[in-house]
């Protein structure tokens, strides 16, 4: 089991046809993933090939999801036009839209965000990694793989992954799989201010899911999503928790790379929201390289087996 | 991308916030014709940094003050003698401080009540908010540790805008009536209206103030900008002042480099802000100190690992530099290439110690085997860091 996609899921790409969306479609097309159609206005009628695969590219999510099932978008659009990219898959009805783009002016995340308030679509992202879920070929190929993610560094298992970060992601599952211990789904957030999925929405999917075991939640400076998160775990969650937070060095006031990840008051910093990780009981990664040991040491001390 | 005061308030007029009459000097040169479009009486200078705390800031040869009081435009054109081309040390400067290259002459006005007046985002409600408080000319973080119920806040619907009773919500906070709330709402509906088209990240008035005559008027102006939105905003741009950014920070800017300098010894090149971020956090767990912020982002190619080393090596308090890479998609290799190259064109003369992981990690390690250079490998983030903060100490 896995949360949000399978390896079944059915995906379409916005902006196929792009040199980014192009490389990101062949390497989840290698992966196994189920990339059935391309979207680029304009080009529709045009097929995407690439070893042995043929997908048809159309000129709207409504035609290629109505053509082909889709559910699902990975949006790769250049940022101007990356808002108006999200609300055509909420007026698809999509069950989710990941954005990859980085770069999108925070005014137009804010109307994109009042816009799909009660609608049927999800959003991940922006600026984020994507999702995978690992498949059960070699390097867990043979899942559903939706962003710029590593495909190979994942294996498939029982612990759930949540970020806003893509590169600390991918070092927490590579040291997850290099002790063995696989993944029911990564999810990278984004590293935005406003962003579609926080920490806790992901947080309560993991808990609902039961193929999921343990969890690992990696945060940053910046707003107080984690803290929100972290409460919620306290009172709800039974699962073995760990935690990161980066940025414990980051002078205030100054942007991280992350637009999101900026120190504004004193509630928003590393110490602060590790100091909240250890009175909710999220055992906390003391460094980057102690994010799997921490998973490891909380579960054991919640009797729970990750492999 | 911040700007100054003076640019500020121009913006404020346009959209019909008003200011104190003020004129902005570059060279003493220009002092008397800008004094010259103000009227003659109490007149404040105003040294036009990018940085709090001017008032209670320092110049480095002893002068006091980056803001002051004068009673006549004579004694306001001495002042701004001492101001300009002088540098001024506050809390938010750093020891080195900043050149003062603008000064900014403005009417001194008749205060009756300052207050507080901000709009940015709350990440909370993903909307913008607008802060009021009857507590202004103080340090905002302060009332609201001390006194929150001082402070109001207002969410936006982005949709609807500011709408009417918001605006006598804060009105009534900031406790103004007749005269003075009319003022004051006309000036808000504006100043959120300037926030949102100008794609402001923070527009902050602190004091905000009345006068004795009825008046409603910014006393001072702090604005912000979404970089991300820059590109649907030439007239902002071209407010950019790159004398008060970090030369190397716009040298790595240049190559698509996000860099920020920072006061320690060890310099990172790293790719992903989450794991740049976090590599300073190690060195500084193990003992050490980071030199900078680098992110060379996830397409990085050789010639960009050559400009970051060169950057990086721009800052004389270097003394030994950690590449860690994981290299996702990016082609470890090419990385290990990139390092190779950059170390031989530079000369390098510090210790060096390379993580690299990921895609294509043999090649990229038997790379820098091969290429006969004094550098050092660690395997897992934490042995590197060890080993760099053995190496500098």
């Amino acid at each position: 089991m896995s949360i949000l996609i399978t390896p079944k899921t059915k995906i379409l790409v916005q902006g196929i046809t792009g040199a980014f969306g192009a490389k990101h479609a062949q390497l989840s097309l290698d992966y196994g993933t189920q990339v059935v159609a391309g979207v680029t206005p304009g080009k529709g009628g045009q097929v995407f090939e690439y070893a042995g695969h043929k997908v048809p590219i159309f000129n709207s999510v409504h035609e290629a999801a109505a053509a082909t099932g889709a559910t699902v978008s990975a949006i790769f659009v250049p940022p101007p036009f990356a808002a108006d990219a999200i609300l055509e898959c909420v007026d698809a009805n999509l069950d989710l839209a990941v954005c990859i783009t980085e770069g999108i002016p925070i005014k137009d995340m804010i109307r994109v965000k009042r816009a799909i308030a009660g609608k049927k679509t999800r959003l991940v992202g922006p600026n984020c990694p994507g999702l995978v879920t690992p498949g059960d070929g070699e390097n867990s190929k043979g899942g559903c793989r939706i962003g710029i993610a590593p495909g190979y560094i994942h294996k498939q298992g029982h612990v759930g992954v949540v970020s806003r970060s893509g590169t600390l992601t991918y070092e927490a599952v590579f040291q997850l799989t290099s002790k063995n211990i696989g993944q029911t789904t990564c999810v990278g957030i984004g590293g935005d201010p406003v962003n579609g999925t926080s920490h806790l929405d992901v947080i309560k999917l993991f808990n609902e899911d039961p193929d999921t075991h343990g969890i690992i939640m990696i945060g940053e400076i910046g707003g107080s999503a984690e803290v929100e998160a972290a409460r919620w775990i306290k009172a709800n969650c039974k699962k073995p928790v760990a935690g990161f937070i980066a940025g414990a060095t980051a002078p205030a006031g100054r942007r991280m790379g992350h637009a999101g990840a900026i120190v504004g008051g004193a509630e928003d910093t590393a110490a602060a929201k590790i100091a909240v990780f250890q009175e909710c009981g999220i055992e906390v990664a003391v460094t980057p390289s102690d994010m799997a040991d921490a998973l490891l040491r909380a579960a054991a001390a919640k009797g729970v087996k990750l492999s | 991308m911040n700007i100054h005061e003076y640019q500020a308030k121009a913006l404020f007029e346009k959209f019909g916030v008003p200011v104190p009459q003020g004129a902005a000097a570059k060279t003493m040169e220009e002092f008397d014709s800008a004094l010259a479009l103000l009227p003659e009486g109490a007149t404040m200078v105003k040294s036009q940094i990018h940085a709090g705390g001017r008032g209670k800031g320092t110049f480095t040869d002893g002068y006091k003050g980056g803001v002051k009081f004068c009673q006549t435009k004579a004694d306001a054109k001495e002042i701004a003698g001492k101001m300009l081309g002088n540098t001024l040390v506050t809390v938010q400067t750093g020891p080195a401080g900043r050149k003062v290259q603008t000064v900014y002459f403005t009417v001194a006005s008749d205060i009756k009540k300052e207050y507080y007046l901000a709009v940015l985002l709350d990440r909370a409600s993903s909307r913008p908010v607008i802060v009021a408080s009857t507590e202004g000319g103080v340090e905002i973080e302060k009332v609201a540790h001390d006194t929150p119920e001082k402070i109001t806040k207002v969410v936006i619907d982005p949709a609807i805008g500011i709408a009417d009773f918001q605006l006598r919500q804060l009105i009534s906070a900031l406790q103004l009536s007749g005269n003075e709330a009319k003022n004051a709402a006309k000036l808000i509906k504006n100043l959120y209206t300037m926030y949102w088209e100008t794609d402001a990240a923070m527009v902050e008035v602190n004091p905000l103030i009345t006068t004795p005559t009825g008046d409603v008027l910014a006393l001072d102006a702090k604005v912000s900008f979404d970089s991300n939105a820059l590109y649907r905003h030439p007239e902002v741009v071209a407010l950019r002042d790159l004398n008060e950014e970090d030369p190397k920070e716009i040298e790595a800017s240049k190559f698509d480099l996000a860099y920020i300098a920072l006061d320690g010894n060890i310099a990172c090149l790293v790719n992903g802000a989450g794991l740049a971020m976090s590599t300073m956090d190690i060195i500084k767990h193990y003992g050490g100190n980071p030199a900078n912020f680098l992110d060379v982002g996830g397409g990085a190619s050789k010639e960009k690992v050559v400009a970051a080393f060169k950057i990086i090596l721009g800052d004389a308090n270097v003394k030994g530099i950690f590449v860690n890479i994981f290299g996702g998609i990016m082609d470890c290799n090419v990385i290990a290439e990139g390092v190779v190259e950059a170390v031989k064109e530079v000369g390098l003369k510090l210790p060096l110690v390379v993580r690299l992981e990921g895609n294509n990690v043999a090649a990229g390690k038997a790379t820098l085997r091969q290429s006969g250079l004094a550098l050092v490998s660690g395997d897992t983030m934490a042995d590197a860091a060890q080993k760099i903060v053995k190496l500098v100490a």
